[in-house]
């Protein structure tokens, strides 16, 4: 088989698409036949029809898992957290160690030139327009993006949400895959999973499933108010979800499940028995992971058995009774009385539970239950169904030993066997274990290996050579182009600059080399591609020198031979010209035509087509340059519910004004603070037009007024929104509010500091050097000590997100927790670092170009991580 | 890839099959219809359900279901992408899909389903081209042709060379009058809660248009404010690297009616909300409760709200209603349970209000 070569024409037509078909279905482990054709599918992918993407994506995500590294392996490995100081021990002791190890960490750090430009060619096909495209390529960041760079993908499946009944079903069941891994990545879009009536049931129950897979303390108080909504909708199989995924919630979250369980224990008096039931089964589960107090629950339950019909819930109390029965040695026994009556009448599980509770109760109480548990037991020696009969037979054994066998050793240890403490049951979400199945397909949706389906390969310990996919003429990435031409050219230059590498990789080196070679001669008219060599070379003769530089300040370590690759180049640059001009001017043959249109971006002038988003990029150098573009607005982690009163009611002649900062971005400007004002009227009058008449605004300030509000009738309240640029200052802005029966009325807002910055992310790294380039008077820094209930990170973030509009940025320290934000009018960054130090002190800094953003800032954070 | 596709009515029959490989039983739709059985209403439908030796994926749409049949691992998107296509097209080419308009159109179904499907895998998708291979059903055509006894088609089809090189497009348009029109839809989510305060709102925005111009247009469009837009997914003429860069959108549009973009605003932002519904309902006990619905304007920036349209779900004891509104009529479908209050314009002096007893 052979894959397509001549991927000439813009749109690929279905024969080509067939071929790949073909490769994927008869030998998808031949991934050989891929190498020479990677860099063009990837350049070219975006102008490829829609059906065809989603198979060549789904392809190339297979390729990329055998081909790159684990991009991910740091973290994964920087959760162990013992490995670290030894680490760094060990780097002490000698240098020559410590630049090796470091070389590899920085290494794993960046990602393979291939890779990024996968993913980077991938990304704005999740503004496609079909479903599925935007599928694979979310598939192929949750399999391959770093961390930090699958969350562009959330936005739009997001999107998708808004699709039809089938497509939802399917993103759903991806969405509640991957939050079951990954919290973070939809906890913003928290709200796009709240239930709507109109739903059909199927999606109704992922929706939940999420929810409570998002549950984090913050937003949990949020998730169960919508819980107790649902619980009075009238689609049956919907309610008893939602009490169930409290119950997860409930025993998830520590914070909340005495919470949880009153609400569920109030659910008991539902006038609904299936809500009832539903409850009951939910608080058993409850109970048995954290037994202790709660004495009152069991004897409430107890009293349900007389109303309650639905023989799960049934089973369920007669099993807590049972379990408990020494919390409350009264009410068991007569419980079982009770049952012993309707015995007959019974579900087979409640049979089942009745027997297990009249052993229990013998054991505790012989005394009381003897002849209920022989009643019991009789019953059931004649019962109609024989798993009840054998159950009967089985226990007797253990409370009435048949003669002969009254010190058996079973009857001894009835006590321990019965009363054994019971491990309590993990509540998790059923969407754990499909992780095994590649998301999206067809297997990860029926949770079942389906006809034909492969599992995804794993990363490959280490990468396999790169140079692979060089084969093919020109290669866009430019250092490794280079780097064939020396080949090409002078034999010794390649060895040489792999000259540093160990002694084994050196002879992997000749062996490449030899290959590489042998492709050169194989190739009918090596001339050819030397001439094409030369003439991109040309063009690109200067992006080179730059991109060259770029890369030698980054990989620091690589610098030495980095340097005299470069500098070589540039030397064999000053000398091609004059060798080649023969060549270069000799008249094209059809076979170089042919090359030419075969060719990648560069030579190519993009014709008709749009979306030639391949052809329009100019090819960039492998390594991403990190750059301030990297920065990017993020929406705000916590959303501050506080108001602040402005007019009250008696000054105001009735009308209340509260105000709140959204920490959304104005739709005026992006400069402006967004301040929600809330207006009641609690006069008993109607209070018409009430609008901004005079504003009262610092130098520089700006102010963008509400909507006029033409009427407000009494008890009511309506909102409206201001937008102001404080212009980096937190002096007080006042306006003058009237209405229309002429009063008038000064309000002054003056704004946190924390409010004039907008939460932005960044790469660490970034976040790292752009730190360093703040130090001194722009650097202010503090160690707190912290209250004694700081127990956890998450405590602190959440007082810091209080305190000001920031953004986490992850962090590969465990012991530092970073935040990055910009202020709103000037755009400087503001870069929170928050180190733990033992005996529960932090040191917290914050780096900021203007220096008393920087200070304020500073006293904010303390003063909130005080309170 | 897709084996077989089954359409079937909403009474259970399979009026319509089409096989792109062998042959498949029409015996594996009883897997479907064990499911279905199962199933309170059609919306619950599972849209894939795994049979031994198939996966059936199956949209419900037009009062009909489309059931693809597959028989190995593919992603279930893509299926149902595909059929929901089908659909769009069978729409674009009948001005409307039904049961009835299928049957009449036998010929020209089975025809657009073998050009959009290529042995399992979808072909041509795009409406222009389409159009240029079949052509679409027309009252004028089929009475020539029955007069001059002419097959309903073309034998001879548009060689390779008359495709365009723009997939999306037709060449050697002409017309007259070069116009394009441009259609915003903005459609608001949001979610009261019984208090009424907005527990979630977003808004879902389309631009749809109808481009008449001549040749090979190329055209741009820039927003005022292109930072509102949350998320945005494109049609395939409009050009990534000009939006990801300058935020325009630039495009070689196709001929006729398409969908240029969707986009959303998310919850981040101030969603104004431009009615508000306040209302009282109680059920007794006994049978029978008093239903009292107010609708009134809210944020409508002094314009004013026109044909509103109020539709209620009613738990399933309720029989009927005896409303009187003093504005607009009321229907209630006591099968699906649904009341739906058509409003009309909402005069800020006298709101509109909906009485009576259920």
């Amino acid at each position: 088989y052979k894959l397509p070569n001549d991927f000439d024409k813009l749109t690929c037509t279905t024969d080509k698409l067939k071929q790949i078909n073909i490769n994927i279905e008869v030998c998808p482990e031949r991934i050989d036949l891929i190498h020479k054709n990677y860099r063009k599918l990837c350049n070219l992918l975006v102008d490829v029809d829609e059906w065809g993407q989603v198979i060549i994506i789904n392809m190339l995500t297979r390729y990329a898992r055998t081909q790159f590294t684990n991009p991910n392996i740091n973290e994964d490995s920087g959760e162990d957290l013992n490995n670290k100081p030894f680490y760094d021990e060990d780097d002490d002791e000698d240098d020559d160690d410590d630049s090796e190890k470091g070389g590899k960490r920085k290494k794993k750090l960046m990602l393979d030139g291939d890779h990024r430009l996968l993913l980077r060619n991938t990304k704005p096909l999740l503004q496609s327009r079909n479903a599925s495209v935007v599928m694979g390529v979310a598939q192929l960041y949750h399999h391959l993006a770093p961390r930090s760079e699958v969350m562009v993908v959330a936005k739009a499946l997001i999107r998708l949400l808004r699709s039809h009944r089938e497509v939802q079903s399917v993103v759903l069941n991806c969405i509640a895959s991957i939050s079951t891994l990954h919290k973070g990545m939809f906890e913003p879009f928290l709200k796009s999973f709240f239930v709507r009536t109109s739903d059909p049931t199927h999606i109704k129950l992922l929706k939940l499933e999420i929810l409570t897979n998002l549950a984090t303390e913050t937003s949990i108080s949020v998730i169960l108010r919508e819980f107790q909504t649902y619980i009075s909708s009238h689609d049956k199989e919907f309610v008893a979800a939602a009490i169930q995924a409290i119950g997860r919630c409930a025993s998830n979250i520590k914070e909340v499940t005495d919470s949880c369980l009153n609400g569920l224990v109030s659910l008991l008096s539902n006038r609904d028995e299936a809500v009832v039931a539903e409850s009951v089964v939910v608080i058993k589960k409850l109970l048995q992971t954290q037994p202790n107090e709660h004495k009152d629950i069991i004897i409430h339950m107890a009293k349900l058995v007389d109303f309650i019909t639905v023989p799960q819930a049934r089973a369920s109390i007669l099993w807590l009774l049972g379990e408990y029965s020494d919390r409350v040695p009264k009410i068991a026994p007569d419980v079982l009385r009770k049952m012993a009556k309707t015995f007959i009448s019974e579900e087979d599980i409640v049979k089942l539970q009745i027997l297990n509770l009249a052993v229990k109760l013998y054991l505790t109480n012989p005394k009381q239950t003897k002849l209920l548990c022989q009643y019991v037991f009789s019953l059931a020696r004649y019962d109609q169904n024989y798993d009840i009969r054998d159950r009967a037979r089985f226990l007797r054994q253990f409370i009435f030993p048949s003669a002969g066998y009254d010190n058996s050793r079973l009857a001894k240890h009835a006590k321990k066997i019965f009363l054994a403490t019971k491990p309590a049951p993990v509540l998790e979400s059923k969407f754990k274990a499909r992780e095994q199945f590649q998301l999206g397909s067809l297997s990860h949706y029926i949770n079942a290996s389906a006809n034909g389906y492969h599992d995804l390969p794993n990363f490959p310990e280490t990468a396999p050579e790169s140079s692979v996919r060089d084969v093919e003429p020109p290669a866009p990435p430019p250092e490794t182009r280079s780097k064939k031409q020396h080949t090409v050219k002078k034999h010794s230059f390649y060895s040489e600059s792999e000259q540093s590498s160990p002694a084994d990789e050196d002879a992997g080196s000749l062996h490449n080399q030899l290959n590489s070679e042998c492709v050169f001669i194989n190739e009918e008219n090596s001339e050819f591609i030397y001439v094409m060599c030369y003439l991109q070379k040309k063009k690109k003769n200067k992006k080179k020198e730059e991109s060259s530089a770029e890369s030698e300040s980054e990989e620091e370590t690589s610098g030495e031979e980095e340097e005299s690759d470069s500098s070589d180049e540039k030397n064999k640059q000053k000398t091609k010209p004059a060798e080649d001009t023969t060549p270069a001017a000799k008249p094209k043959t059809n076979l170089d035509l042919l090359l030419e249109l075969d060719d990648v971006p560069p030579t190519m002038t993009p014709v008709l087509t749009p979306s030639l988003g391949g052809f329009l990029t100019p090819v960039t150098n492998p390594v991403m340059p990190i750059t301030p573009a990297s920065i990017q607005l993020a929406s705000p982690s916590f959303i501050p519910m506080k108001t602040q009163e402005l007019l009250n009611k008696i000054s105001g002649h009735g009308l209340t004004v509260l105000s709140r900062f959204t920490r959304s971005p104005h739709l005026f400007s992006p400069s402006m603070v967004s301040i929600e004002l809330t207006f009641t009227n609690l006069s008993s009058d109607e209070i018409s037009d009430i609008q901004v008449s005079n504003k009262n605004l610092p130098p520089g300030m700006t102010l963008h007024e509400f909507a006029i509000i033409s009427s407000l009738p009494v008890n009511m309240t309506l909102p409206g929104t201001i937008g102001v640029d404080f212009n980096d200052s937190t002096q007080p802005v006042s306006l003058t509010i009237s209405t229309g029966s002429g009063n008038s009325n000064q309000l002054t807002i003056k704004p946190p500091i924390g409010e004039l910055i907008r939460a932005v992310t960044m790469p660490e790294p970034l976040f790292i050097t752009e730190q360093s380039k703040l130090r001194g008077m722009n650097e202010h820094s503090e160690v707190v000590t912290l209250p004694a209930y700081y127990s956890e990170h998450k405590m602190i973030s959440q007082h810091i997100y209080e305190a000001c509009n920031v953004a986490n940025i992850p962090s590969t320290d465990p012991k530092t927790l970073r935040f990055a934000g910009q202020t709103l009018s000037s755009k400087s960054l503001v870069l929170v670092t928050v180190k733990l130090l033992d005996n529960e002190q932090v040191n917290i800094s914050v780096n900021c170009e203007k220096m008393v953003i920087g200070s304020m800032l500073l006293n904010e954070i303390r003063s909130h991580l005080r309170s | 890839m897709i084996h077989s596709l089954f359409i079937i009515n909403s009474s259970g029959d399979v009026f319509m099959e089409k096989h792109w490989k062998s042959v498949i039983s029409r015996s594996v739709c009883d897997y479907f219809f064990d499911q279905q059985r199962k199933v309170a209403n059609p919306e619950d439908m599972p849209p894939i359900i795994a049979t031994p030796h198939h996966y059936l994926i199956s949209i419900h749409r037009c009062c009909m279901f489309f059931v693809a049949v597959c028989m190995t691992e593919v992603p279930p998107l893509f299926v149902i992408e595909f059929l929901h296509r089908v659909v769009d097209t069978f729409e674009d080419y009948f001005s409307d899909c039904t049961e009835s308009i299928i049957k009449e159109h036998y010929v020209v179904v089975y025809e657009l389903l073998d050009e959009m499907l290529d042995n399992g895998f979808p072909l041509a998708t795009e409406s222009n081209i389409l159009k240029e291979l079949i052509k679409p059903p027309n009252i004028l055509r089929t009475i020539a042709n029955t007069v001059t006894g002419k097959s309903k088609h073309p034998f001879v089809l548009p060689a390779i060379g008359q495709l365009s090189n723009v997939p999306w497009r037709r060449t050697g348009v002409k017309y007259t009058n070069n116009e394009a029109y441009f259609d915003v839809v903005e459609e608001v989510d949001a979610i009261i809660d019984k208090s009424g305060s907005t527990v979630f709102a977003e808004i879902q925005g389309y631009i749809d248009c109808c481009i008449k111009l001549s040749g090979m247009p190329d055209l741009t469009l820039s927003f005022m404010n292109p930072r509102l837009f949350d998320d945005v997914s494109f049609h395939p003429c409009v050009r990534f690297k000009r939006w990801e860069s300058e935020r325009i959108l630039s495009f070689i549009p196709p001929d006729g009616n398409f969908r240029l973009m969707s986009y959303h605003i998310g919850s981040q932002n101030i969603v104004a909300i431009p009615i508000y519904v306040r209302h009282s309902i109680s059920f007794r006990e006994a049978g029978g409760g008093r239903l009292d619905i107010t609708v009134g304007p809210k944020q409508t920036i002094g314009r004013t709200v026109e044909s509103v349209i109020i539709e209620i779900p009613m738990p399933k004891a309720v029989l009927n209603c005896s409303l009187i509104p003093n504005q607009g009529k009321y229907s209630f479908d006591p099968v699906s349970k649904v009341l739906i209050w058509d409003v009309g314009r909402i005069d800020i002096a006298k709101l509109p209000n909906l009485r009576g007893t259920v």
